[in-house]
């Protein structure tokens, strides 16, 4: 995956950039499986495809351009300087964490990830426990979800809409 | 420790990208490789070597035993929902550089600039 998000980030091509993005996605996709997570990875699945359709779409405006330019030296500092910060940053924060494959809900005796856990079967009826949270116990978050997209929607719609009516005033 | 380090990396990755590139397409590109990571992340914080997925099955006779197999399903809930988030936040910024290179006829970002700026002369 690093490999393919560092390929992405440095082929010319724009095609070439969306599929390694792609690989990314993908890669993930297979992470979440082997870290017992089943419905992520059919949902990174399938919002992986939209992905790579959209972009495939804004690359097909350009044909295969390629993008190169002037070297320029200051960003290349900037992005270091932020890599450093994040990285003493994580430094210390990694102190703090549990070793890999201890989640954090085992260290309090009242975390609510163990109450899903165990009441999430009486309580909703779900055998899944992540749906059972997502749909049961944390149904404003899923709410609010959908407001988000309904917004991404409007917004694309508007932008496309303003498109289409300078075509037509300028045809 | 090793993973959390990895997907630090993809995080690293990322950051190095939105800086770096000047292609609108492949500052998109690294937000993804960003949500990717920090998608992964929160996961890699709920797994429980050795455990199994949140889903209570037949076989499993008590839920106390279950409970104490199971992975976190908290996160699990909350990284669904951000990626959902995430493919709405792509699509919204897909539009908005092709509604540029529309205007503009170039995804790169210092040809834009330059171009307002001889606009406004």
């Amino acid at each position: 995956m690093i490999i393919a998000a560092v390929v992405a980030l440095y082929t010319e091509e724009l095609l070439s950039a969306v599929i390694a993005l792609g690989a990314v996605g993908f890669g993930s996709s297979g992470t979440f499986l082997l870290l017992r997570a089943p419905d992520l990875a059919i949902t990174q699945v399938v919002v992986e495809v939209i992905t790579l359709v959209l972009l495939i779409r804004a690359t097909m405006v350009v044909g295969s351009i390629k993008t190169e330019g002037r070297q320029r030296y200051l960003p290349y500092f900037l992005a270091l300087l932020a890599v450093l910060f994040l990285t003493t940053f994580v430094f210390f924060s990694f102190a703090e964490m549990p070793q890999f494959g201890t989640p954090v809900m085992e260290r309090f005796e009242d975390a609510p990830s163990i109450y899903y856990l165990l009441r999430g079967l009486d309580l909703t009826g779900s055998a899944n426990q992540v749906m059972s949270v997502l749909l049961d116990f944390r149904i404003y978050d899923t709410l609010g979800e959908a407001t988000v997209i309904f917004t991404a929607v409007l917004g694309a719609l508007t932008l496309l809409r303003m498109r289409g009516r300078k075509q037509l005033d300028g045809g | 420790m090793l993973p959390y380090i990895l997907a630090l990396v993809l995080l690293l990755v990322g950051v190095f990208g939105i800086f770096t590139r000047k292609n609108l397409i492949k500052i998109i590109i690294s937000i993804s490789i960003i949500e990717s990571a920090v998608n992964l992340f929160l996961i890699l914080v709920g797994y429980r070597s050795g455990g199994i997925a949140p889903i209570f099955t037949a076989r499993m006779a008590e839920i106390s035993e279950f409970a104490d197999q199971a992975v976190d399903p908290l996160p699990q809930a909350m990284v669904l929902t951000s990626i959902v988030i995430g493919v709405s936040l792509t699509a919204l910024l897909v539009v908005i550089s092709l509604r540029l290179h529309h205007v503009y006829g170039t995804y790169d970002i210092n040809k834009i600039f330059f171009a307002r700026e001889s606009d406004e002369e």
